[in-house]
């Protein structure tokens, strides 16, 4: 499975991006994608709500189950990939370009605190 | 883990194997969908080797399996022709479901469900009497060629069986040597199953797949037979429930004089519920099984759900209320909410037309 070193991780297999403008994306691994199957439905978390780190906050729905997508840290929901909505098979064709949506994280400090590729890839392997 | 005769093609095709009763057997080759898409619009093509071939020989077969199976194996007339019968608990619950195929005069050949396969064994054994044979058929391999090019892909990658599948009418099949073809499924598209010696599996499914049709695993078969409204073994129907209860009423004639086993119960056991399908009509998730059902004449539950590739949006098979009609609403708790729900007569999709 793939798994790019420049991204960071959680346990419960999303993957998070540091974009330019200080806002985190997250998506799900290539490895939950692949376990999941393929994706029909995907619910996301309202922009502006607030979560904290371990939150349930979306949902994917493959043609096998149903799974949560955990905030990876504490902060403000700011974007959704509304795209997804009529093309949620994007996510296993391109796990790490779709993201599900963006955080404003209320720590940035805590990104460093997340796995990198390394250690996700042994949690799982 | 069992494995059929043909694991190795399905690695070679780039299966992703799951365990299933005991088995390990592809659940894709990629993509189910799209596996989904070819069964409904080209040809797909199904191990299903799991399934139990089970002989019936000897003085007495017709007679045993006139009480034995809830169908009347009289509707066997000619040799060839395929019955779908449950196979009943005396307090009328199913044991399994299954397809009696009449191979000659006296000889009968039931194929039954990988998951009961030895719980149906030791079930027939107990009643069988006399000099009447039962014999598993773990020597034979079993191809399912589905979809509406289905027939004439095989008849091309196969012609030393185009004789004997050609002329099949819908529900019969034909034996040639040492094989037996039959014009039945479980997908809701025309379509020839194949029985063969397992040694020649290999040979005829690398035919199959150069003629074109698209290996396809049990991820499809199990949307595919959820749209064409067939039910499931263990899923939609187990011992805990009639076939009166499942839709099945057509399969049974608890009215005839001929005596079964579970006809009693059939006559006293009051019907719970019956079974129906459900479209999902509001955005919200998808339906699947063990999720309750609502509505204003009582309470439900799904026993199959899932996401439909042809209508594009959740399906279900459901036990609802007995007095539950067509066209009315329910309401389905899917995770933390409840979604609205219409209720259909299945089939929702045959022959690649929606339905519902």
């Amino acid at each position: 499975m793939h798994v790019p070193d420049t991204l960071r991780y959680t346990g419960t297999h999303e993957w998070v991006r540091r974009e330019p403008d200080g806002t985190l994306s997250v998506g799900i691994t290539d490895h939950a994608q692949d376990v999941l199957g393929e994706l029909v439905f995907v619910e996301f978390p309202a922009v502006g709500r607030q979560v904290l780190g371990g939150d349930a906050c979306a949902v994917v729905e493959s043609v096998k189950a149903a799974a949560d997508v955990y905030a990876p840290l504490a902060g403000e929901i700011v974007a959704a990939n509304e795209a997804l909505k009529q093309a949620p098979g994007q996510v296993n064709k391109d796990p790490y370009g779709a993201w599900l949506f963006r955080l404003k994280p209320a720590r940035e400090a805590e990104l460093s605190q997340l796995l990198d590729a390394a250690a996700y890839k042994k949690s799982f392997a | 883990m069992n494995r059929t005769p043909l694991h190795a093609e399905h690695l070679a095709a780039g299966a992703k194997l799951v365990q299933f009763a005991g088995w390990e057997m592809p659940l894709h080759y990629g993509s189910q969908i799209e596996e989904h898409h070819a069964v409904r619009g080209d040809a797909g093509v199904f191990d299903v080797s799991h399934r139990l071939a089970l002989d019936v020989e000897g003085e007495g077969a017709r007679a045993f399996l006139s009480r034995a199976l809830a169908n009347d194996v009289r509707r066997l007339r000619q040799p060839g022709n395929a019955l779908y019968s449950c196979l009943l608990a005396e307090d009328g619950g199913i044991l399994d479901d299954l397809i009696a195929y009449r191979l000659d005069e006296a000889r009968f050949r039931l194929v039954v469900n990988a998951a009961t396969a030895d719980s149906d064994l030791a079930w027939l054994e107990r009643q069988r009497s006399g000099t009447l044979q039962l014999r598993p058929r773990r020597d034979l391999a079993m191809l399912a060629v589905q979809g509406p090019h289905a027939r004439e892909k095989f008849a091309l990658a196969l012609p030393e069986l185009r004789a004997a599948a050609e002329p099949l009418e819908a529900f019969c099949g034909a034996g040639h040597d040492g094989a037996f073809v039959s014009r039945t499924g479980y997908t809701g598209e025309e379509g020839l199953e194949l029985m063969l010696p397992a040694a020649h599996a290999v040979d005829a499914w690398q035919r199959l797949l150069a003629a074109g049709v698209r290996p396809c695993g049990l991820g499809a078969r199990d949307t595919l037979r959820l749209e064409a409204g067939l039910l499931l073994y263990g899923q939609d129907m187990d011992a805990g429930v009639t076939p009166l209860e499942c839709g099945l009423a057509r399969t049974v004639d608890p009215a005839s004089p001929r005596d079964f086993l579970g006809k009693q119960a059939l006559l006293s056991r009051p019907r719970r519920f019956q079974a129906l399908g459900l479209v999902l009509e509001t955005q919200g998730g998808l339906m699947r099984a063990h999720q309750a059902v609502r509505s204003s004449r009582g309470e439900g539950m799904v026993t199959s759900g899932g996401f439909s590739p042809t209508l594009q949006a959740s399906i279900a098979l459901a036990r609802l209320p007995p007095e539950s009609r067509p066209g009315e609403r329910v309401r389905v708790a899917v995770r933390d909410k409840l979604l609205d729900a219409r209720i259909v007569r299945p089939p929702f999709v045959r022959h690649g037309r929606i339905l519902v």
